[in-house]
């Protein structure tokens, strides 16, 4: 792997950005714990919190290796080569050089490896995080400890590398800036999946179960909000203009993605709510991910406004199919990923990214359209699939969810042995 | 004696206790309640799906009196807590056997 001189104010910037993406988990934590009824707040915690724990210790060991080694095959999945923290060193270095990737010449880093395995770890924790508003109040810590650890070895290894490792959707011409595939189809994908293996909460639709504190989810919001900066614009991998171009995107469509949630919200139900404003911005964020630093003007905010609009109708999909997703990760993230991917077929330009390809308002016909299209299906079709089959063996071996007593008497009790709130 | 028990709706409750207080009523106890009658619940919207609470947020105050003040009181509570919308609650009035001052020992009227 050639070395070559590290940036100081690339590295700088990379160092700040994985903080921002990192400080987003426990935003996350707080965006589902508000939302939940207060007997399940610290299980909804703990879930997000632990995640930091044991896939960073993963992350290390084997599923950097797994998602980064062989760089730019074209291919399925890595190797061994990072095994350990193998040879990530305090250097620069060339990714893939020799391979398909930027005609032979691969992707220069001029960060440390390190610091490039740090910031796409933090990735790897917040991915399998999201899941855990589909299953909220009902699933048993150590199946959700299994289930994640599993999942980022199985199905997050193998997408990353497909997409952000030159692997075989890279190489196919298919873009994601920053995760629309890797992080939000696929995790509302995985979401889906055991939303429908774990079943209705108990007494789902027919009793209210609403949120318990929209403060919270409202502090949540603007934790995700402000980490998002290092999540997109992070992703350029340098402090350059299209970190700047990638930044504006997505505080843009956020920004448009709650005028659009709101405004259907009310034309719909006659009132803007602060739970749809936090939920708009938090589903542009989200579709803006794949397109960041590949679209310029006005497309954010265009891509932004439609999906505020959009993810809100599909909030009902979940009581129109009978399955009990929570607190929405599939209207949210998987349709939200599903919608930003798919513009980007539309609104790429190769003026505001020479890496990227132009979508078709750009001229560049429907072949990036199409190419979007397959990553994003197969992307869910993957995740959903393997992830059916992880949770369907937890559930046949240590069983996936807590007994009827238990989510009764609520997860902080049940699971955890304390509660939140003094009474 | 008198116990007068008025279930009211919470934001009125500072105009009630200063109206009470401005008759020269010496005490009284409040507590948060929830409750319905026939104003029935209300509907909240989260994510577009709707819930219909059904018991709403009241408060109760019990004031001991004199019965001879009885009318008074009640009027006063009455007046203090009136918005004319509905929901604005009820006013009762039991009769008591007996009241003692702990401090003292005191009973029935010398107690209030």
């Amino acid at each position: 792997m050639p070395e070559v001189p590290i940036d100081a104010g690339n590295t700088a910037w990379m160092l700040i950005s994985t903080a921002l993406v990192l400080f987003m988990t426990p935003g996350l934590a707080f965006f589902y714990g508000g939302m939940v009824r207060s007997k399940n707040v610290l299980g909804m915690l703990m879930q997000n919190f632990f995640a930091m724990g044991i896939l960073g210790i993963l992350w290390a060991l084997i599923v950097f290796s797994l998602a980064f080694g062989k760089f730019g095959d074209g291919g399925w999945i890595g190797n061994m080569d990072f095994f350990a923290m193998e040879d990530v060193t305090q250097k620069g270095a060339i990714l893939g050089q020799g391979t398909w990737v930027a005609g032979g010449a691969g992707l220069t880093l001029t960060i440390p490896l390190i610091l490039f395995c740090a910031y796409q770890m933090t990735f790897a924790i917040i991915t399998p995080a999201l899941i855990t508003g589909s299953t909220a109040d009902r699933m048993k810590f150590r199946a959700y400890v299994v289930f994640i650890s599993a999942w980022l070895i199985l199905v997050y290894a193998p997408v990353a590398h497909w997409v952000f490792a030159g692997g075989w959707l890279a190489k196919l011409g298919a873009l994601d800036f920053a995760g629309g595939a890797v992080v939000h189809i696929n995790a509302g994908a995985a979401a889906l999946a055991l939303c429908i293996l774990l079943g209705k909460r108990k007494g789902w639709p027919e009793t209210p179960m609403h949120p318990h504190s929209l403060p919270w989810t409202m502090i949540g919001t603007g934790i995700l909000w402000f980490g998002w900066a290092g999540f997109n614009a992070g992703s350029a991998l340098a402090a350059d203009g299209i970190a700047a171009q990638a930044l504006f995107n997505t505080f843009t469509a956020a920004s448009a993605a709650m005028i659009g949630w709101v405004i259907v919200e009310t034309m719909k139900d006659g009132k803007p709510t602060t739970l749809g404003a936090a939920s708009g911005a938090v589903a542009g964020l989200v579709a803006i991910t794949p397109c960041a630093g590949f679209v310029g003007g006005m497309s954010g905010i265009l891509i932004g406004l439609v999906t505020g609009g959009v993810c809100f109708l599909a909030l009902g999909l979940k009581h129109r199919f009978g399955f009990d997703d929570s607190l929405d990760v599939v209207g949210v993230h998987l349709v939200g990923g599903l919608l930003g991917s798919i513009l980007l077929g539309f609104f790429a330009t190769t003026k505001v990214n020479a890496g990227g390809f132009d979508g078709l308002f750009a001229g560049g016909g429907t072949d990036l359209l199409l190419h979007q299209v397959i990553a994003s299906f197969v992307t869910l079709a993957f995740s959903f699939a393997v992830s059916f089959a992880i949770g369907k063996v937890i559930d046949l071996t240590i069983g996936l969810r807590v007994s009827e007593e238990d989510e009764e008497i609520g997860l902080d009790l049940s699971q955890h042995a304390e509660t939140a709130y003094a009474s | 004696m008198k116990l007068i028990t008025a279930v009211i709706k919470p934001h009125k409750l500072n105009d009630v206790k200063d109206a009470l207080k401005a008759i020269g009523v010496q005490g009284l106890s409040v507590e948060e309640i929830k409750g319905f009658g026939r104003q029935g619940g209300h509907t909240e919207l989260y994510r577009g799906a709707e819930y219909h609470i059904d018991l709403i947020p009241k408060v109760r105050i019990d004031v001991v009196i004199d019965a001879d003040r009885v009318q008074e009181v009640v009027d006063c509570i009455v007046e203090a807590a009136r918005t004319g919308k509905i929901g604005d609650g009820k006013v009762w009035i039991t009769p008591v056997e007996q009241l003692v001052r702990i401090r003292t020992g005191e009973l029935d009227a010398d107690a209030v």
